[in-house]
C-alpha cells in the first residue's frame, strides 16, 4: 500500500504533470467544445432544454444511425441577412484595423524613439486604458457621440452645424469603437518590432544619400513587418466576432456575426442556429488564425535560438 | 538629432493619447454632476454615488465578480506556468506545436464562439456525467480560467525564454529534484511575470461580459452583466460613478505594481 502512495506521490510531482495539467484542461475545456457546437449545428431544433436533438440514435433490432442535419446551414444560406453581416462583420473588423494600423503606427514609431526614462511611462499610459472596463470604455463613446452628446453639443454652440448629427447607431460609431479598444493589442506587437530595429543602420542608409521615404519604405517598414502581421491579427480577429461594441455603437442597422449569434442564441433560443453561426465564422477566420499562429511560432524559435 | 521626435509626431502623438483618455476623463467628470443629463453640468453632487452604494443588485453581483475573479487568476496562474514551462523547458516534444497553438488560442478567438462552445460542453456533461449540476459562479470560472490561462502562458513563456537555464541546470547536477528546482529557483525568477500574470487575469475575468452572460446561471450575475443590462436602457450618472470607482481602483494598482516591479529591478 505505501509503495502505491509513494508512487503515486512521484507521478503527481514529475514534471509530466506540467505538460497533462494544462494539456487536459485545454483539451477538455477549449478543444473538445468546438466538436460539441460542431455536433449541434447538425442537429435540429426541439422545445425543452436544451433545446436540440440528438443526432446519434438507436433505431429498432440495436441499429445505431447518425442523422445529419444540414438544414442550419442552407437555412443559413438562403437568407441574405445572414451572408450580408458576415461580409459586414468582415467589413467592419478590416476598416477597424487599417485604423488602429494608421494610428497604431506611428504611435509604436514615436514610441521606439523616445528616452527610456519616458518611454515606461508612456508605454504604461497605452497598457493602462486595457486593464480598465471594456464595457465602461465602450459606454464612455455613448455619451459623446448620441444626439445630446458632447460632440453634438459642441458643433451646435459653435454654430457649425443646425442640428444633431446622428453619430451613435451607426457602422462608423462600430469602427471608431473597434479602433479604441483595440489600439493597445496593435500598438504593443508594433512597439515589440520596432524597438528591436537597429538604428545605426538607417544613420548608414541616411549618410550614404538615403531620403527619410526610402529608408522607411526599404528598411523600417520591412523591419517591423512580422509586428504589423501579429498586431493585424489580434485587432482582426476577435473584432470579427465583436458583440458589445456593434451593440451599444452600432444599433439596430449594424449587422454584425456575434451580435446576430447572440441574438439567435438568447433571444430565438435557437442553439442549433447558433451553433451552425459559431462553426461558419471559424471557418472564415481559419485563414488569419493560420497566419497568426505562423508568426507567433516564428518569434517563439527566435527566441529559443537566442 | 537621431533620438529626437519630430514635431508632427510629437502632435500626432499627443492626439492619441487624448483619443485614448479623453473617453475616461468625461466618464469621471459626469459622474459628480448634479444633473440626470450627462453632458449639461449643473454643479457638483455626490448623489449618485449614494444611490451607487445603495443598489443590492449591482452589489451583490460585484461580490460575485470578486470570487469569480479571484479564483479564476488563481487557477490560470498556475495553469499558464505549467504549460509555459512544458513548452520552453521540455525542448521538442512531440505535439509541442499543437500544444503552443492549443495555449495560446483562447488569446484571439471570439469571445461569443468561446462562450457558446463552453456552454453546450457544461450542459452535454450535464446529461452524461450528472457534473456541473447547472450554472452558476463555478461554470464562469472555468470559462474565465479557460481564457486567463492563454494570456499568463505568454507572458511567463516570454521570462522564461529569456532566463538564464545554467541555475537550473546546476541544482539539477547537483542532485535536486525537478520539483524542488522549479520551486526554489524557477519561480521566485520568474515571479515577476506571475503577479503581472495575476493581476492581468484577475482584470480580465473582472471585465468579461461575453463568456459570463453564456455559462452563468439564475443568480450569478456578474457585476459586468449587470452593467451591461442597465446600460443597454441609455446612459446613467450612477454607472458613470461605478466606472469612476472601478478605473481609479483600477489604475492605482496597476501603477502600484508597476512601481513596484519597476524598483525591484533597478
Amino acid at each position: 500500500m505505501k509503495r502505491v502512495w509513494s508512487k503515486l506521490l512521484t507521478v503527481l510531482t514529475s514534471p509530466f504533470m506540467a505538460l497533462v495539467l494544462p494539456y487536459g484542461w485545454s483539451l477538455l475545456f477549449f478543444l473538445i467544445p468546438f466538436f460539441i457546437v460542431l455536433k449541434i449545428s447538425f442537429s435540429d431544433l426541439k422545445m425543452g432544454l436544451p433545446p436540440y436533438g440528438p443526432l446519434l440514435e438507436w433505431v429498432e433490432q440495436g441499429v445505431l444511425t447518425i442523422r445529419l442535419n444540414f438544414s442550419n446551414y442552407s437555412f443559413i444560406g438562403t437568407d441574405s441577412l445572414y451572408l450580408l453581416s458576415y461580409l459586414e462583420s468582415l467589413l467592419i473588423a478590416l476598416f477597424g484595423t487599417i485604423g488602429c494600423l494608421l494610428i497604431g503606427y506611428p504611435m509604436a514609431y514615436g514610441l521606439s524613439k523616445t528616452s527610456p526614462r519616458w518611454r515606461t511611462v508612456l508605454l504604461m499610459l497605452v497598457i493602462l486604458p486595457f486593464w480598465t472596463s471594456f464595457l465602461l470604455r465602450v459606454y464612455a463613446w455613448i455619451g459623446i457621440l448620441s444626439p445630446h452628446g458632447f460632440i453634438n453639443t459642441f458643433l451646435l454652440k459653435a454654430g457649425i452645424i443646425g442640428s444633431p448629427l446622428t453619430l451613435l447607431d451607426t457602422t462608423f460609431a462600430t469602427v471608431l469603437g473597434i479602433i479604441y479598444c483595440y489600439l493597445p493589442f496593435m500598438i504593443l506587437p508594433l512597439y515589440a518590432s520596432l524597438e528591436k530595429i537597429d538604428f545605426t543602420l538607417t544613420e548608414a542608409a541616411y549618410d550614404l544619400g538615403a531620403r527619410p521615404s526610402q529608408v522607411f519604405l526599404k528598411m523600417i517598414l520591412p523591419l517591423s513587418f512580422p509586428g504589423i502581421v501579429s498586431g493585424s491579427m489580434l485587432v482582426l480577429i476577435p473584432s470579427v466576432g465583436e458583440f458589445v461594441i456593434p451593440e451599444l455603437l452600432g444599433g439596430s442597422q449594424t449587422l454584425m456575426i456575434g451580435k446576430l449569434l447572440w441574438n439567435e442564441f438568447f433571444t430565438n433560443h435557437d442553439w442549433p442556429v447558433a451553433s451552425s453561426l459559431a462553426i461558419l465564422m471559424l471557418i472564415f477566420l481559419i485563414i488569419p488564425l493560420a497566419i497568426f499562429q505562423q508568426f507567433q511560432e516564428r518569434q517563439v524559435r527566435f527566441l529559443d535560438e537566442k | 538629432m537621431k533620438n529626437k521626435l519630430s514635431l508632427f509626431l510629437k502632435i500626432f502623438m499627443g492626439c492619441s493619447y487624448g483619443f485614448l483618455y479623453l473617453p475616461i476623463f468625461t466618464l469621471i467628470i459626469f459622474s459628480f454632476n448634479a444633473s440626470r443629463q450627462i453632458t449639461v453640468w449643473q454643479g457638483f453632487s455626490l448623489q449618485w454615488y449614494e444611490t451607487l452604494l445603495q443598489d443590492t443588485v449591482l452589489i451583490r453581483s460585484a461580490w460575485n465578480s470578486l470570487q469569480i475573479a479571484t479564483c479564476a487568476a488563481t487557477l490560470a496562474v498556475i495553469l499558464g506556468t505549467l504549460a509555459a514551462t512544458a513548452l520552453v523547458r521540455f525542448g521538442r516534444f512531440r505535439g509541442r506545436s499543437f500544444f503552443g497553438i492549443l495555449a495560446t488560442a483562447p488569446l484571439v478567438m471570439p469571445e461569443v464562439i468561446t462562450g457558446l462552445s463552453l456552454l453546450l460542453l457544461f450542459v452535454g456533461l450535464e446529461q452524461t456525467v450528472g457534473w456541473p449540476k447547472g450554472r452558476g459562479l463555478v461554470t464562469i470560472i472555468i470559462a474565465h480560467t479557460t481564457l486567463c490561462m492563454a494570456y499568463v502562458t505568454i507572458l511567463v513563456r516570454g521570462r522564461l525564454a529569456e532566463m538564464d537555464l545554467s541555475l537550473e541546470e546546476a541544482a539539477l547536477d547537483l542532485g535536486a529534484h525537478p520539483l524542488k528546482v522549479f520551486t526554489a529557483i524557477t519561480l521566485p525568477l520568474i515571479s515577476p511575470a506571475l503577479i503581472s500574470g495575476w493581476l492581468l487575469a484577475f482584470a480580465l475575468s473582472l471585465d468579461d461580459l461575453v463568456l459570463a452572460s453564456f455559462v452563468a446561471g439564475p443568480g450569478s450575475s456578474t457585476l459586468p452583466m449587470v452593467i451591461f443590462s442597465s446600460i443597454r436602457f441609455g446612459i446613467s450618472p450612477k454607472i458613470n460613478a461605478l466606472a469612476t470607482l472601478i478605473i481609479t481602483g483600477v489604475g492605482i494598482s496597476v501603477l502600484l505594481a508597476g512601481w513596484l516591479m519597476h524598483r525591484k529591478r533597478y
